[in-house]
């Protein structure tokens, strides 16, 4: 099968740091991808490199076929990938409504996805005209992901979408991220710490270890593994 | 507070005022027989002593209640009405029976202010790239209209889209270097690119004519027609009485267009793709870039735009005084339309007009107070942002909204930086 996004021997790092080392993955159409891994592990940095900075010092990365190794930001965006960014990002003085048309916006659309966002997220429409910086961390990060949909994307990228969240809120999000996935075909690339709620979630898994994919496999397979337990799950039943 | 606290509080102030004023104030140099002689002026130093402490005695006093000034409901009211009401007394002014040559000139002066203003507010206010050194695009535009007009015989309206465009061009050079730099020390640099055109301005001589500046620059006519007593000029035309004050109120509608063609610009641009773009960018850049915004050319577009907008005042003010030299280029220019637009609260367009009419009208106000004018000056700036710290009009209407747009309350505006 042809995947839509295909990492391949990529390196990347800052300065004399190398945070990724010949990480190889591939994300197929219509798949949720998971990335666990412990802090520093270099996910965030993966993909951000996905993103174009920092520029990867080698390896390939393919979109639908084609490299995107050497474009510059917002030619990556432009190609059909959303980031909903880690810390969420979102424009705190602009309102929620300028908020999600700057997803769109962005890239030159007009905004016709609202009203889906919209149905995603009902509680945006509650807080259409507030100020961002104004709602809580669960409606932020929901303007952060329906920010990154504005732009229709073909891949979204969500870097911790759980970050700092209370467990009804994070399961709110994930049940959004499942349904996105279902009801619309949304190929999804989560870089989670909560590595079983995030295996649960997805299809496929990628385990990063120092810069370094150790393990990959189905979700559910990974969840199974003792050593997964072990180290991410706390070496609880759960 | 307590009123024990509050009196040590001010105790304190007072202490550190004798600090201040002891040397400043209560010593004076004479001179006397044989060299310079000491004479103390304590009963100054104990007045100043005391005001500082029944200032700090107060103000602690009322630190429990709110000190910032909330705007009242019927001014909100009244408020809509505020702009076209402002609008049109602007437009009528040189007509008013009171409204001497004085009076024009001083008009002139404070929209060039608020022209100023509003093209540093692109940069600063909607984009939030700190730009000190404003006046090199002013100084640009000015060298640019006397140059083309002295050396090529060019008129002024063919010079000042030329102007606009040098400055604009002036801008993206400027804006290149700076891409990666934020805050302080984007605030440096631009700085020193102020300095750098003002210096080059005064030490390049064969172009610039040094400090001795340029003079004789021509003065701009109605559609051909030369505000001059000879046959065939404006008065003669449309068969008027000659009189030198038609070209001052002439001025006064130019500088008037041209600060409503940039307030129009602005206002329309707020509502565009960019103009948001420009507001995400002051918000958040990472999160711009993660959105794909092209972030190059999001910042070189704010930056050349502001500049366009300095140069075309930069030339409207050369053909004003007829005369230009780096001296009217300095730092403190920058600082003044800085001011302003901080002052006026940042990314508002209202607020700008009314810091500059404050800040420009309101020292030439106090012109016989001499050199306390600057003490009003400063103080009137401290009062402002203890009261208002979010500027005079501290709230951000949204660019986009179902239904009424509602403005968004100054608390949640910037303040401070």
């Amino acid at each position: 099968m042809n995947a839509l996004l295909r990492m391949e021997g990529v390196c990347a790092g800052y300065g004399a740091v190398q945070a990724l080392n010949d990480v190889s993955l591939h994300v197929d159409q219509g798949e949720i991808v998971t990335l666990i891994g412990a802090n520093g592990a270099g996910k965030s940095t993966l993909l951000m490199t996905l993103c174009g900075e920092p520029r990867a010092r080698a390896g390939h990365i393919t979109f639908d076929g084609a490299e995107i190794t050497a474009l510059p930001t917002h030619a990556i965006m432009r190609r059909g990938i959303a980031q909903s960014p880690e810390g969420r990002r979102v424009f705190p003085r602009m309102t929620v409504q300028e908020n999600l048309m700057m997803g769109a916006e962005a890239l030159g659309q007009p905004g016709d996805e609202l009203p889906r966002v919209l149905e995603l997220f009902p509680r945006l429409r509650e807080r259409f005209a507030q100020r961002a910086g104004t709602l809580s961390g669960g409606e932020q990060q929901m303007l952060a992901i329906g920010r990154a949909l504005m732009s229709r994307p073909r891949l979204l990228l969500l870097d911790e979408p759980s970050l700092g969240l209370a467990p009804l809120v994070v399961k709110q999000i994930f049940g959004a991220i499942r349904r996105l996935n279902a009801t619309q075909g949304m190929t999804v690339l989560l870089v989670e710490q909560n590595a079983n709620l995030a295996l649960r979630l997805a299809h496929r898994g990628y385990v990063l270890v120092n810069g370094r994919i150790t393990m990959a496999g189905t979700g559910a397979g990974l969840l199974a593994r003792p050593e997964i337990r072990d180290a991410y799950l706390g070496g609880a039943a759960h | 507070m307590k009123p024990a606290a509050a009196l040590r509080d001010a105790a304190l102030a007072a202490l550190v005022a004798f600090g201040l004023f002891a040397p400043l104030v209560g010593l004076r140099t004479e001179v006397a027989e044989g060299g310079l002689a000491l004479r103390g002026r304590w009963d100054d130093v104990a007045w100043l002593c005391l005001l500082a402490f029944l200032g700090r005695f107060a103000l602690m006093a009322l630190a429990g209640r709110r000190l910032h000034v909330s705007v009242p409901a019927w001014l909100h009211r009244a408020s809509r009405y505020a702009v076209p009401c402002c609008l049109g007394l602007v437009v009528v002014l040189p007509w008013l029976p009171f409204v001497e040559r004085y009076e024009l000139d001083l008009g002139i002066l404070v929209l060039t202010y608020v022209m100023l203003g509003w093209g540093l507010n692109i940069v600063v206010g909607l984009a939030g790239l700190l730009d000190l050194g404003y006046v090199a695009f002013y100084a640009v535009g000015a060298y640019s209209y006397a140059l083309l007009s002295l050396s090529f015989g060019l008129s002024f309206w063919v010079c000042l889209p030329l102007a606009g465009i040098l400055a604009a061009f002036a801008g993206v050079l400027l804006g290149f270097p700076v891409l990666r730099l934020r805050g302080d020390y984007l605030a440096i640099v631009t700085l020193a690119f102020g300095e750098i055109i003002r210096v080059v301005l005064t030490n390049w001589v064969s172009l610039t004519g040094g400090p001795n500046g340029l003079s004789g620059i021509p003065r701009p006519g109605l559609f051909g027609l030369a505000f001059t007593s000879e046959e065939g000029g404006f008065a003669d035309f449309f068969g008027l009485e000659y009189d030198p004050v038609h070209r001052v109120i002439f001025l006064y509608y130019l500088i008037l267009g041209l600060a409503l063609l940039t307030n129009w610009v602005t206002l329309r641009l707020r509502r565009q793709p960019l103009g948001r773009a420009w507001e995400a960018l002051r918000e958040d850049e990472i999160a711009c870039r993660a959105l794909g915004i092209n972030v190059t050319v999001t910042k070189l577009t704010a930056f050349a735009i502001g500049a366009m907008f300095a140069g075309f005042a930069g030339s409207f003010f050369a053909t004003r005084q007829a005369f230009i030299s780096p001296e009217s280029f300095t730092f403190i220019e920058s600082a003044i339309i800085l001011a302003i637009v901080v002052l006026g609260g940042m990314g508002s367009q209202l607020g700008v007009a009314i810091a500059a009419l404050l800040l420009i009208g309101g020292t030439e106000l106090f012109r016989d107070l001499a050199e306390w004018r600057m003490l009003i000056f400063g103080a009137a700036m401290v009062v402002i942002m203890v009261v208002r710290p979010r500027g005079l009009v501290g709230t951000r209407t949204p660019s986009i909204a179902l239904g009424e747009r509602r403005a968004i309350g100054g608390n949640y505006v910037s303040e401070g930086h």
